[in-house]
């Protein structure tokens, strides 16, 4: 097991064990999100109060949880950076954070135009609106943060102290923006109850959710691959690869 | 020198620099009166709307004026070569960095904590949540030297730090002013104020044990 982690730890490996893993994972992905679809938009019944337009979850859902999973992801990576000092988190890390932005987005545009028709709004300042939109911004700060330092090792060693001051952050600001204000519609799954969302809803949404993170999986190895091609531009084996 | 004789020196420093530059000090103050006093200009000087927001634009002020008192944190000493003195002493950075930001604290915040009832008079709130405002800016005050401390350190070596600066400490301000606007509107409705007040002392709390820490990485990340 460490043995093999070892070995994911080192550049090379990594970009060709992730060149070899993508076509797998993408085709896992159609799979996952084509029966998905399907469920979503032919097989599962229309909603008996929101009608056709509460298929939107199938989208707004998973980029939501996306959008979080995304962020703990990377807290992890900078704990794995600042700890073990492993260079492959920070390359992750770096992946991760424009991925994280824009599900953050996605989220927030989808969410949007369900509230149209079911609260009558655009836009409102409902609590999990308000902190999926600061999460939003913790992300983009991440980025702004990376964009502004020259340095290298600098611009790595600093977003995961961002990162991990955030992650510290993010239930606190979660918890008081939702005694603050809230109108959202309670969680549909949750682990500790029985979800309050008929089967033939659920089973798409649980295939949408596993789709979209095998999806993000793909993008962040192509973009950590690359990543990893940029830093180790001056090493023998990515000159080799380049003859 | 034993450790608390560093802190005293260090402290004693910030203070006597401060009151070189005194003006400095007075700005980010003015600053704050100014904001204060725009909002009625903009919108009316009725008392009934200016109650209804009050507590929020002397918080908003609040933040706004700490975070322009910010440069002069870490700053000032990064360039003239000071800083590197204080990472390359024995004791540990926290420590230096904590004493940092209560001077800066003393300076910055606590100077609008006690001018803050006067604004409140100004934007008509009544005398009866004088009480919960000053005790709010009191334990609020504190958390946004701490966290603006953590983001100046993140950036002191950048040029044109500014806007960034905003961008990577505002998100992090939300709960502060959720709790402190929040006990301020509390007692306006006529509830109880005890809850935030507890929430931003413990966050106080919190902020003192983990943030010097988090600045003092930062600071060490930036200078290398």
């Amino acid at each position: 097991m460490y043995a093999f982690l070892y070995k994911l730890a080192s550049p090379k490996k990594f970009y060709q064990m992730a060149g070899q893993l993508i076509p797998w994972c993408s085709g896992l992905a159609i799979l996952l999100i084509g029966y998905g679809l399907l469920g979503a938009l032919v097989l599962s019944p229309a909603d008996y109060q929101q009608g056709d337009a509460y298929r939107i979850i199938y989208i707004h859902v998973p980029s939501a949880f996306l959008s979080m999973f995304i962020y703990l992801m990377m807290a992890f990576c900078a704990l794995l950076s600042l700890v073990w000092r492993i260079k492959l988190a920070d390359v992750v890390l770096t992946a991760s954070a424009s991925i994280g932005a824009w599900f953050t987005f996605l989220a927030l545009i989808t969410g949007s135009i369900w509230g149209k028709p079911m609260w009558g709004t655009w836009w409102i300042w409902d609590a999990r609106l308000t902190s999926e939109l600061i999460l939003g911004f913790l992300y983009l700060g991440v980025i702004a943060l990376k964009s502004a330092i020259p340095n290298r090792e600098q611009k790595d060693k600093a977003s995961a102290i961002l990162v991990l001051v955030g992650s510290i952050n993010i239930p606190i600001i979660h918890y008081s923006v939702y005694w603050w204000n809230t109108l959202h519609q309670g969680a549909t799954i949750s682990r500790f109850a029985k979800p309050a969302i008929a089967p033939s809803m659920l089973y798409p949404l649980l295939s949408m959710i596993a789709g979209f993170l095998v999806y993000y999986v793909i993008v962040m190895l192509i973009k950590a691959r690359t990543e990893v091609l940029y830093r180790e531009r001056r090493s023998t084996w990515v000159k080799e690869l380049f003859k | 020198m034993q450790f608390y004789q560093a802190l005293t020196v260090l402290f004693k420093r910030e203070l006597l620099l401060a009151f070189r530059q005194f003006n400095e000090v007075l700005n980010s103050l003015l600053f704050f009166i100014l904001v204060c006093s725009l909002f009625p200009l903009a919108m009316t000087p009725e008392a009934t709307t200016l109650i209804a927001i009050g507590p929020g634009i002397i918080w908003v002020a609040a933040l706004l004026a700490t975070l322009l008192s910010l440069n002069r944190l870490f700053r000032v000493d990064y360039l003239d070569g000071s800083l590197e003195q204080l990472l390359l002493s024995p004791h540990p950075l926290s420590g230096l960095v904590l004493a940092k930001i209560i001077a800066h604290w003393l300076l910055t915040g606590l100077p609008l904590v006690i001018i803050a009832p006067v604004f409140a008079l100004l934007l008509h709130l009544p005398n009866e949540v004088m009480k919960p405002l000053w005790l709010s800016l009191l334990l609020g005050t504190p958390l946004l030297s701490l966290i603006g401390a953590f983001g100046a350190a993140l950036t002191v070596n950048l040029r044109n730090a500014g806007l960034l600066l905003a961008l990577l400490i505002f998100p992090l301000y939300v709960p502060i002013l959720i709790f402190g606007a929040g006990a301020v509107t509390g007692a306006l409705a006529g509830l109880g104020y005890a809850g935030q007040l507890a929430w931003l002392a413990a966050l106080l709390i919190g902020g003192i044990t983990l943030l010097p820490i988090a600045t003092a990485a930062a600071l060490r990340m930036s200078i290398t």
